[in-house]
This record gives C-alpha cells, sequence and structure tokens, in this order.
C-alpha cells in the first residue's frame, strides 16, 4: 500500500473516478429496473446508500475475526440484515415509495456494488475509510440514478417528480420509460462518459 | 479441527446478533406498518368492494372470531344498518400467498367484488390479477356460482399466461365462501 489514503479521496472517488454505475460497471440491474421516475431513482439510491454506508462500517470493524472461508457468507448476512431494515423502515414511513420499489428492495442484497466494496474494499481498509468509501459510492450512485431516472422521465412521461414540466403540446416519448429506453439511454450516457474525459486529454 | 470451530461460532454469533437486531426494528416498526397496509392496501380495497356503504368502513373494522380462529371484517353499514361485510382470505399463488378481499352483500347473499391485498406474483404477468380487468368478474355474483377459472368450468376469465395466479385468487374466494355464513351469523347478531 504505498498510496495513502486520505477520508475526502476515500469519499469523492465515488463521484467521478469509481462512479457507478458507469465507471465501477456495478449495479445495473436496479438501475435499469427502478428509474422510470425520479423518485423511484432517488429513493432506491438512498436506499442503497445506507445499505452501503452500514454494511462498510460493521464489516470493516471486524474484519479481523471473519475466517477468510466463510467471509462472503458473513458478508451476505450483514447486508441483508441491513437491507431488510430498510425494508422494514420504509414500509413504515415511506409507503407509497416501498409500494412502487416493491422487490426491488430486497434484492438490494445482491447488488453487486454493494458485496463488492466489501469484498474489495472494507475488509481491507480501517473503519473511517470504509464509511467514506461507503458514502461516496452510495452518494455517487444516488446521483447517477438521479441523473438517468430525470432524463427518463423528462423524456418518457413529460414530467419530474411527477409534476408536468414539459410544453402542453408535448407527446411523452413512452419508449424511454420501457426497458429499452433504459438501456439505450444508460449506453449513451457510457459513451459520454469516456469521451468526455477523451477530449479533454486530447486523446482520440 | 480449530479452524472449523472457529468458522461456525463466527457465522453462528454473526446471523444471532442479526437476527436479534431484526427482531427489534420489526417490534419498532410493527404497529406503524399495520396502519400503513390499512391506510394504502386495505383501505381502497375495501372502499372499492362495499363502495355504497355510508360508515367510515376502516375505523368501523373488528376482530372476531369463528371457530376458534380470529378474523378481521369490515363491515359496511347503511343508514348504521350492516348490508354487507369484507373480509381476506389467501391462497398459494405463483410466487408466494395471494391475499384477496372478498366482499359479500348479506342482505341479497352476493358477492359485491373483490380486491387484491397482497400478492408477490410476477409483474405485468401474474401480478395483473390486481388490475380491475380480471377483479370485475367476480362482481355482484351470486353465492352459487361457479368461482373457477374457465378452463376449469367456471365463469372466471383467467389472466392470459397467469392461470397459477388466476386459480389461486378463486381458490381464496371460495374459502371466504365457506367461512361467510359463520361471519354473517356473527354480524346478525350483533
Amino acid at each position: 500500500m504505498a498510496k495513502a489514503k486520505s477520508i475526502s479521496y476515500e469519499f469523492f472517488k465515488g463521484f467521478w473516478e469509481i462512479l457507478p454505475p458507469f465507471r465501477l460497471v456495478l449495479g445495473l440491474c436496479p438501475m435499469l429496473a427502478v428509474t422510470k421516475y425520479v423518485e423511484n431513482g432517488l429513493g432506491m439510491g438512498i436506499a442503497t446508500t445506507f445499505v452501503l454506508l452500514f454494511s462498510n462500517i460493521i464489516i470493516s470493524s471486524i474484519k479481523s475475526v471473519i475466517p477468510k472461508k466463510v467471509r462472503i457468507a458473513s458478508y451476505i448476512v450483514i447486508i441483508a440484515t441491513f437491507v431488510v431494515i430498510v425494508e422494514l423502515v420504509m414500509q413504515a414511513f415511506f409507503y407509497s415509495l416501498f409500494e412502487k420499489l416493491g422487490i426491488f428492495i430486497p434484492l438490494i442484497v445482491v447488488n453487486c456494488i454493494i458485496l463488492g466494496r466489501a469484498e474489495a474494499f472494507a475488509s481491507k481498509n480501517p473503519i473511517h475509510l470504509s464509511a467514506a468509501d461507503g458514502l461516496g459510492i452510495g452518494l455517487g450512485y444516488t446521483m447517477s440514478l438521479f441523473f438517468i431516472s430525470a432524463i427518463r422521465e423528462i423524456l418518457g412521461a413529460g414530467t419530474f417528480f411527477g409534476m408536468h414540466i414539459m410544453w402542453g403540446s408535448y407527446e411523452p416519448f413512452a419508449f424511454m420509460i420501457e426497458a429499452p429506453g433504459a438501456f439505450i439511454c444508460l449506453g449513451l450516457l457510457l459513451a459520454m462518459m469516456n469521451l468526455i474525459p477523451n477530449k479533454l486529454s486530447g486523446a482520440n | 479441527m480449530k479452524e472449523y470451530i472457529r468458522m461456525v461460532v463466527v457465522l453462528t454469533v454473526i446471523a444471532t446478533v442479526c437476527g436479534f437486531l431484526l427482531a427489534a426494528v420489526r417490534k419498532g416498526t410493527e404497529t406503524r406498518i399495520e396502519e400503513q397496509v390499512l391506510l394504502y392496501v386495505q383501505g381502497p380495497a375495501v372502499n372499492k368492494v362495499l363502495s355504497s356503504s355510508t360508515n367510515d368502513l376502516i375505523q368501523d373494522r373488528q376482530e372476531i372470531s369463528v371457530q376458534g380462529q380470529d378474523y378481521l371484517i369490515f363491515v359496511g353499514e347503511r343508514n348504521t344498518q350492516p348490508w354487507a361485510v369484507a373480509f381476506e382470505r389467501t391462497a398459494g399463488g405463483y410466487g408466494g400467498d395471494i391475499g384477496v378481499l372478498v366482499g359479500f352483500d348479506i342482505e341479497r347473499d352476493i358477492v359485491t367484488g373483490i380486491g387484491i391485498l397482497t400478492h408477490s406474483e410476477t409483474p405485468g404477468l401474474g401480478a395483473r390479477v390486481s388490475e380491475s380487468i380480471f377483479t370485475d368478474n367476480f362482481n355482484n355474483k351470486t353465492l352459487n356460482a361457479n368461482f373457477n377459472v374457465k378452463q376449469d368450468g367456471g365463469f372466471v376469465d383467467a389472466v392470459s399466461g397467469a392461470t397459477i395466479s388466476s386459480r389461486a385468487v378463486c381458490s381464496a374466494v371460495r374459502k371466504s365462501l365457506e367461512l361467510y355464513p359463520e361471519i354473517k351469523k356473527e354480524i346478525v347478531k350483533q
């Protein structure tokens, strides 16, 4: 470990350097499935951030007692616990969001970002860095989900957070809120994410 | 050997701690979730199947016990006279239990309609049993109607591609038909 690690580096890398799901191409399933509307995308992002932050903290703090051979099982148990907590809390306080996200809340357990960060980062780094990493990646993911769902909702339904924002005669491009629209939107954004830094650095 | 014992112990401890944590969270959110479910899930369904009632159906809900089992029932009143009752029965569908609320008119002895309360069916397929195009099949049916999907000789148009889910709804409705005479007796007594 030659490189000195700082909290701010671990936090901010999640916003650009390894921004999920564009740089860290993980967590695509929920991102394709729930980004029809901004509300859903944002809710999913926040739920994922919560799970990521706490699972990173817990895994980092007990990493020395977990035997190597059962580490994945231990991580999954811990992650699943936080997912169920999110599910219960959301059901109790944000029921309409809970109904919209439905099956995708329990599926946060198998979101590769979370297990990926546990395995690649939290199991090797101290608690404060793991917390910064979890929070940064989670918020970066939330930002991406927000961005994609905003594009899809505005084009596909002509609304933003459920409010009509397009002009009256705007014909919603319903294709964008269907699954193929999600793939195309993601593909174009990925291409843009690769194009911009290349142009900036003068590469072709 | 020592290593194996360690693995078992660590996993057991983690699972136990997580279990206790979850039990605590569940306990803490239980009543609030129940209220939310009443408001968002049962509320609309009850108001739909007993739509011409004049009382507050959710507030007037009651628990009654029939043959040693407790049931949550919603009694619809018109001019302070009970005219209808609705309650939930479940049946196993494709992805888990489907909870079906069935409304009965106790004056005319007919099924007023049904509403799907809980299910975990496949979105776009089995989940479509909760759409009104399917649930309207059951509106205003006499109790001796054949509550089965058409393939089984009944009158219910199954959702295409979701026969198992449609059958489960029919089976839940038949279960509530079995219970209905007992529940009616209880209401008339009151």
